[in-house]
Formats: C-alpha cells, structure tokens, sequence
C-alpha cells in the first residue's frame, strides 16, 4: 500500500512535466496540423542551456526557465519561418513531407548537440536533488511514510503554473483567442481576419517555449545526453493521442496518465519496461478511445 | 536504350566482381558496393508502402531488426546456419507485420508515421531486456561463412533482383493501381470499392518481408548485430526514408541513387577527421535541402535538376 501511494505521488509529479511536454506538441499539432518530431530535440536544447546557466553562471536551473523558454520561442519561430513554412507550400507525392522535415531538424540539432557538448551524460547538481518533504515529518503519528521529492513537487508546480498562464492566455487574450480559431478552422479564422500566418508562426514559436520550459524543469532530476529528444518526442505524442488530437485538456490528463502509467511499471515491472508500457498506453488509447479523453469530454458536454 | 538500361546495368553489375580479380576493385570498394544493393532493398520496401502506398513508415528498423535477430536467434538457440535467416526472416517478419498492421494501420498520415516509429523504439527496448532470447545488449556474434566478400555479393544482388522484380510486378498489376490509388486519396479509394485496409495490409507485410530479407543478410554478412544497431532509429529507420526521399520517391530507380549516395555521404563524412560523428547533421541538412528544393527526390525531379542546370532541356 505504501510503496503504491509513494508510486502514484511519484507518477503524478511525473504526469505535470509530461503534461507541460504534451501541451507543447498539442498545441502545434492543433493549429499547423503537423506533428513537430523534432519536439524532444527542443526539449533538450532547452535542458542544455539550463544546464550551462548553472554550470557557468551557477543559475539555478528553475531560474533558467525564463531564459530558455524565450530563445526556445526564437528559435521554433526560425524554424517555422525559414523551414516549415516554405515546405508548406512545395507541392509533392508525399504529403507527410513537414513530418520528414522535422525529423531532419531533430537530427541536426542531436547530432549537434553531440559535436558541440559530446555525449557525456550531464547533470546539475543543485544542492536539494537528493532532498524530499517526508509526511511524518509534519504528521507524527502519520500510519504510512510518503515522501514527495523537493526537485519533483518544485518542477510540478512550475508546470502547473504554466499550464494556467497558458491557459490565461488562449482563453482571455486577442492571440490566444485567435489561435484558438485558427486551431479550429482555418479557412473560416482567415475569414474573421485573422493573420493565419502570424499565428502558426507564434504558435510553433509557443510549443517550442513550452517544452524548452519543460526541459529545464526536467534537468535538476534527470541526466542530459544528446540523443534524450527521441524519447520525449514519443512521449509527447502518446499524450496527444491519449489526449485527443488538439485538445489542451485532454493533454493534461493524457500527461498525468501517463506519469503514473509509468511509474507504476518502473516499480512493478521493472526499470527498462516503462517505454514498452508507453506503448501500450497508445495502443490501448487507439483501439479502445480513437478520440482521445477529448472526446470522453465532449460527450459529458465540457467545452475545451 | 531506355528499355534495355536495367538489363545493362544487371549484367554490369554481375561480371563487376571480376574486375576485382584483376586487382582493380579492393574489397573495400566492395563492402561499400555491398552496402549500396543492401540499402536499395531496404529503401526499395519503404518505397512500396511509402511512395506508393502513401503510408508513410519511420519504423522499418523493426523490420530490419526482426529479420536480423531471426537470422541471429536461428543461430544461437538452434545451432541451425544463419543463411536459413533469409527465408526464415520472410515468414517471420511477414507475420510480424501482418500483427503491427492490425494496429498501426488504423492511423492515417502523421499518425501512423509516429506510430510505427513507436513500435521500432518499442521493439529495440524489448530486444534490449529479453536477455534469454536476444542475448540483450551484448548482441549475437556468428562465424561469418566467407571471407571473401564475392559470395555475399551475388547473394545481395540476388535479393535485390528478386526485390525490384517484386515491385515491379506489383505495380504493373491491379495492386500497384490500388496502392497509389489508395496513397491519393484513401477515402475515395474506398468509395470505388477497394479493400483498403485489406492492400494497406499487402503493402505493409511485402514491405515488412523485403527489410526483413535485409536485414537478415546483414547479420550474415556483419557476422555481429546488436539492438542498438539493427533497430537504431535514425541509422535505419532515417537512413531507410532517406534513400528514398534522396533518390527519388514512387520511381523505381530512385532507391538506388539514394543508397549510392546515403553510403557515399556517410563514408566521406566518416573520414573526415573530427567530423566522424557529425554524419546524421550532413544527413539532416541533406534532407531538409532536398524536401524544400527537391521534394520527389532526384529521379523524381529529374527534369526540374535539368531546367536548373540548362544542360539538355531541350531534350524533353
């Protein structure tokens, strides 16, 4: 019973980082329509600055959320500009040409990553990585022990944070909303006036701050490699499937169920296994729920 | 001349080992000759399901993969010559597909992009920690039955054959319409009367069987796989779209001019010194070229190339 509760606190601490991960690529996905594969590679130049803020300028690495989710922004909007955009265009057999560019992308920046810093594993070895709030420290005759880890309660509520600034700002303001309609149908957000173009521009620029944030959120507890985007790209996209494809809630529960989905394997299945139950997870979303939680929502009548 | 090219190119490509007789041809050449014809039959089987049959596929290491370690596992468990993994690798990766296809294919586009690109990772993962079977990562390592690479030559080019006739049959038949009427547009396909789950599913297994054939000769001829080698994502399963998308996509030559130049980019960036590890970064800037300047691939813009160039745009 303990070890289960301590694995579902771990696994829902988890699920707001995947989540934070998922609304990124969810967001591109809902207004460009395309999957940005190079989304972990994002993620993990984003761990790589948060990682050189501190081991050059001893930055605390939650600090370096707002300095890398700004040049995150920089750089997805580049991307968009010169790359995506371009190809948005170009006429072809294939239409999954964007997905294969974006891959493209990824590799190049892994590969650079691994030229530029090699593929030592890296960390950051902020003072509190080890230390964790433990429950009978404050309810002494508490019947069970849980402990919640300070770097995973800390990085939880970043993203919780987050989550609701974004929120806030699809919901309330002028480009969130017109993001929004963009998401929702193009022709007809042209038509009200809105600048389609500048949206998915600002949208590519958001998801890419939004996982550059989560990369940063991730490295006080994890270790940074070169080659990390692959997986958290996978990771993204189970999410958006579990969660339905362009919706922003069904990404928070997709990311949550997936945090404790895993982490009940790493603890009762065994380490290696996690991306393998990953997998399961999708294909259980695909055959038992195509819509994703979005459209369990639908039907109970919430709007997203 | 057009229509006797592929002959000439065949008997070419049959007598070329003799010229190593006469000392002309080192085996390194060879290796990297060998590796051309093995990547064309990889980027051959992409092709089949992706440039013809519009699904496009980022997880053929998994079919790479399985027929590797059929070949590989035939040998360690059974004690039986791993050259039986050829056939072997087609039975079993055909199977194989066959089960992925329930799945995957119920995706269209992006999504079953991802999807098979999850299964390659998942397949990697599982020969990783099923220790017993796959020998984990420590890999399988065989007696490689030649030393001479001459043999291994010919049994390549033997594989390639059968695989270019395979293609070439399929999409001078009914199939072959259906595929690329299915790649068009799937839902009219459908509204005409073709099964398309039923010849996604076609695509998907011959595709699945010809990486697999491949990849089954590579434990042959490697003599060592492991599963961060046969089912690597970006060396296989990128390298596989690669091909394709560099030589030229729905062509039947294109396959080829990708491998030849796949191999020879990565050979000439490897002997660079201090870029050795730099070759996926000239593959992603190839790629990213090619889609924004060149998006059906060289022998699919071919006349494209010859407008640029100036050089005999006369001619078409």
């Amino acid at each position: 019973m303990e070890s289960f509760l301590q694995t579902l606190i771990a696994g829902v601490l988890l699920g707001g980082l995947y989540a934070l991960i998922g609304i990124g690529m969810t967001l591109i996905m809902g207004v460009m329509k395309i999957i940005n594969l190079a989304h972990g590679d994002l993620m993990m130049v984003g761990m790589y600055i948060a990682f050189w803020m501190f081991t050059l300028f001893g930055i605390d690495p939650y600090l370096s959320v707002f300095i890398a989710a700004p040049i995150l922004f920089f750089l997805g909007v580049l991307m968009q500009k010169f790359l995506i955009n371009p190809v948005l265009k170009v006429d072809s057999i294939l239409p999954e040409n964007q997905v294969i560019l974006t891959v493209g992308i990824g590799m190049v920046l892994a590969n650079l990553a691994t030229i530029l810093f090699t593929s030592n594993y890296r960390s950051t070895p902020v003072s509190y990585s080890t230390s964790a709030w433990y429950l009978s420290d404050y309810w002494h005759s508490a019947p069970i022990e849980l402990s919640l880890s300070v770097t995973g309660t800390v990085s939880f509520i970043f993203a919780v944070v987050i989550t609701l600034a974004l929120w806030f700002f699809l919901a309330k303001t002028d480009t969130g909303k017109s993001i929004r309609a963009t998401a929702q149908d193009i022709d007809a957000a042209l038509l009200m006036g809105v600048n389609v173009k500048r949206m998915r521009v600002v949208t590519f620029g958001l998801g890419s701050a939004l996982v550059g944030a989560a990369g940063c959120l991730f490295i006080p507890s994890y270790y940074l490699y070169p080659s990390l985007g692959g997986q958290f790209t996978l990771i993204a996209f189970v999410i958006t499937i579990l969660g339905g494809l362009g919706s922003t809630i069904g990404a928070i529960f997709g990311g949550l169920i997936l945090g404790i989905f895993e982490s009940m394997t790493a603890t009762y299945v065994g380490m290696g296994w996690a991306p393998v139950g990953r997998f399961l997870i999708f294909v259980a979303a695909l055959v038992f729920l195509p819509g994703g939680i979005a459209s369990l929502l639908k039907k109970k009548g919430v709007r997203r | 001349m057009k229509k006797y090219l592929p002959l000439i190119v065949l008997i070419l490509l049959a007598v070329m080992p003799l010229a190593g007789l006469a000392g002309l041809l080192s085996s390194y050449i060879l290796h990297m000759i060998i590796l051309v014809i093995m990547w064309s039959v990889v980027g051959m089987a992409w092709n089949l399901l992706a440039g013809y049959c519009g699904q496009v596929s980022f997880g053929h290491a998994a079919f790479f993969g399985v027929g590797a370690y059929t070949a590989g596992i035939l040998h360690s468990h059974l004690n039986l010559s791993p050259w039986w993994g050829i056939p072997a690798s087609i039975v079993v990766v055909g199977l194989f597909s066959l089960l992925l296809g329930l799945i995957v294919l119920r995706l269209r586009g992006p999504f079953f992009a991802l999807a098979t690109l999850a299964m390659g990772e998942v397949m990697r993962i599982s020969s990783e920690n099923l220790d017993w079977l796959t020998g984990g990562n420590l890999g399988i390592t065989l007696q490689r039955t030649w030393v001479d690479k001459t043999n291994y030559y010919y049994i390549i080019l033997a594989i390639a054959v059968a695989a270019f006739l395979v293609v070439k049959y399929l999409m001078r038949s009914k199939i072959g319409y259906y595929f690329v009427a299915i790649r068009e547009d799937q839902d009219a396909a459908e509204s005409l009367g073709i099964n398309t789950t039923l010849y996604k599913t076609i695509a998907l297994c011959i595709s699945g069987a010809l990486t697999g054939v491949a990849g089954a000769f590579y434990t042959n001829y490697m003599g060592y796989i492991e599963p961060s080698v046969v089912f690597a994502l970006h060396d296989i399963s990128i390298v596989a779209i690669m091909t394709v998308m560099v030589g030229g996509v729905a062509t039947f030559f294109g396959p080829f001019v990708g491998a030849i130049i796949m191999v020879l980019l990565a050979e000439v960036v490897r002997s660079i010194p201090y870029l050795g590890a730099a070759h996926l970064t000239f593959f992603g800037i190839l790629l990213i070229l090619i889609i924004i300047f060149l998006p059906n691939g060289i022998v699919g813009d071919f006349q494209k190339i010859k407008r640029i160039f100036g050089a005999g745009g006369a001619g078409k």
